[in-house]
């Protein structure tokens, strides 16, 4: 039987920690939404989300009312919009209207963001696929809630450089489209190398073609519980630093089974995956930088961050993946910079770079994440650093990403305010030597010799 | 059997107890264990209870719960129990 010691200590971690669940995710197929007019296949878009999804966000609050954790967010996630809207969309209006069909959706829902506005193209591009792209700018701008990805490369196909440079004038334009908001649109626009299936985590979860007509998906979190836990064994050695982070891990992947199970259930929607990650958000006490901070260093960015995040990173897989039935998406610890305080505070004391986050993104779960950057980087050295990280998720066979929002109208020394969990940031320089003739050169980058596995 | 744990944390003081027992027994709530302990000086009382033979919908039970604790200055909440079970057993 429990023991009041064991529900004081999850009860402590909820209210005192930031102990939550991040996010549960319905992925939703549209692949049967597509007909030959924009107009029936937005119809079609609308009623099928709206119908599968209606109770999620009240069946949510419902669980998190009766266990007593917080469920931060209720989302849906749809199939690539690029391959939904292939029969009917023949210009990037046409890929709009639909974006602002999901953003209609989402608001009848009542879901903050609604993923999948995505195009994947690792080896190349369809004119659909291309027309996608090339709407985001405009979509983004149009819509709040819809969150758009594209991926850009995979171990298994290498690096699409075609998309790499577009994607580089597409970030440039989207964070012009929406320069009244400091460049917001930016902030839901990534761009990924191994782009998961099933990934709950928004601005790049996506209902991949892999994956069956609908899906419950859940992302945890706690990187508060983590960091409080290793406060009360300051000092001791790495293998009692790595077992505390284990187990805290597990204890915190078993409340997202539970969710994600309950949810399954009352939706009667079938349960996916677990997203293993430690979430930072701006909040005092939920940040994934005084982690590491706790673990030894005086900032992140310090010789030794890129070896404490590692070990972070893979405690926390193992601790999860015990604790779950199906474990998946991007699992792992999330280095953002203006969603953690801690990390906003070491770019400000000039402890942490753009290269030194690069580094890091070689252990961590995801890439260069919510970095604000001087407006008048170029697009091709914005497309420089896209290509940097995806090399690194090909080389490394894992996922990367790269979500930078060049702020249109500022420069380094000044600072930009998102709001709400997607938090503010300090502009933070960029290398300013030049890479265009490597970005113009076209083509793809081969897929590395040891993705030949067959 | 459906199992929910209820905790109330706050300062002592009488009739925490007998005022949260009084409401469990009129929704035919059956109390399965009861511990208690003080931390800090704050009163911790834990109760597992059952509410198979109860009418009235979790969250109203939780509800009421929270205003009593309210009254008495005190944080009572009521949560599944299966919260506890899955994190602290394997």
């Amino acid at each position: 039987m429990i023991n009041i010691n064991e529900v004081l200590e999850t009860n402590k971690m909820i209210l005192e920690e930031n102990l939550d669940v991040r996010t549960i995710t319905m992925g939703i197929s549209l692949l049967d939404c597509a007909e030959k007019t924009v107009s029936a296949t937005c119809d079609k878009i609308y009623a099928k989300i709206t119908r599968l999804a209606k109770d999620l966000v009240k069946t949510g609050d419902e669980i998190g009312r009766e266990f007593g954790v917080p469920i931060v967010n209720k989302r849906v996630s749809i199939t690539p919009a690029a391959i939904v809207g292939a029969a009917c969309c023949r210009t990037t209006k046409d890929f709009v209207r639909i974006a602002k069909t999901l953003d209609r959706a989402a608001k009848k829902l009542g879901v903050n963001f609604i993923g999948g506005y995505s195009a994947i193209v690792s080896k190349g591009m369809t004119p659909a696929d291309e027309l996608l792209i090339r709407s985001i700018p405009e979509a983004m701008a149009a819509t709040e809630r819809v969150c758009s990805s594209v991926n850009v490369g995979s171990t298994k196909t290498g690096i699409d450089m075609d998309a790499v440079r577009l994607m580089g004038e597409i970030v440039k334009a989207t964070a012009e489209r929406t320069k009244a908001k400091d460049s917001l649109g930016c902030a839901k626009l990534v761009v990924l190398c191994n782009a998961p299936d099933d990934n709950p985590f928004m601005a790049g979860a996506f209902h991949g073609v892999s994956e069956g007509d609908a899906i419950i998906n859940v992302g945890v979190s706690g990187p508060g519980v983590v960091n409080h836990v290793l406060r009360t064994i300051r000092g001791a050695d790495f293998e009692t630093l790595c077992e505390t982070i284990k187990r805290t891990a597990f204890k915190i992947t078993r409340v997202g089974q539970l969710v994600a199970q309950e949810a399954s259930k009352r939706l009667n929607v079938p349960f996916g995956i677990i997203d293993l990650s430690l979430a930072p958000t701006p909040a005092v006490g939920d940040s994934v930088a005084d982690i590491l901070k706790e673990i030894g260093l005086e900032h992140p960015g310090a010789p030794g961050t890129t070896a404490a995040l590692a070990l972070l990173n893979d405690q926390v897989k193992k601790g999860g993946v015990m604790a779950s039935s199906y474990v998946g998406g991007l699992s792992g610890a999330f280095i953002p910079v203006s969603e953690d305080q801690g990390m906003i505070d070491a770019v400000n004391a000039g402890a942490l770079t753009i290269e030194k986050l690069e580094a890091m993104t070689c252990v961590c779960s995801v890439g260069l994440d919510m970095i604000a950057i001087p407006g008048d980087t170029s697009a091709e050295s914005i497309s420089g650093i896209i290509a940097d990280e995806a090399a690194i998720g090909m080389v490394n066979q894992k996922t990367t990403a790269v979500r930078v929002i060049p702020v249109a109208g500022k420069k380094v020394g000044d600072s930009v305010e998102f709001g709400g969990l997607l938090g503010h940031a300090p502009i933070m320089p960029v290398n300013k030597f030049s890479c265009a003739a490597f970005i113009h050169r076209a083509g793809r980058i081969p897929a590395p010799i040891h993705s030949f596995k067959n | 059997m459906n199992k929910a744990i209820i905790t109330v944390v706050g300062k002592d003081t009488v009739g925490i107890l007998a005022k949260t027992c009084v409401y469990l027994a009129k929704q035919q709530i059956n109390i399965l264990d009861i511990s208690q302990t003080v931390v800090q000086e704050y009163f911790n009382m834990m109760m597992i209870v059952d509410l198979a033979k109860c009418s009235k919908h979790f969250e109203d039970v939780s509800a009421d719960l929270a205003k009593l604790g309210l009254g008495m200055g005190l944080k009572i909440s009521c949560q599944k129990s299966e919260i506890f079970e899955k994190m602290h057993r394997v």
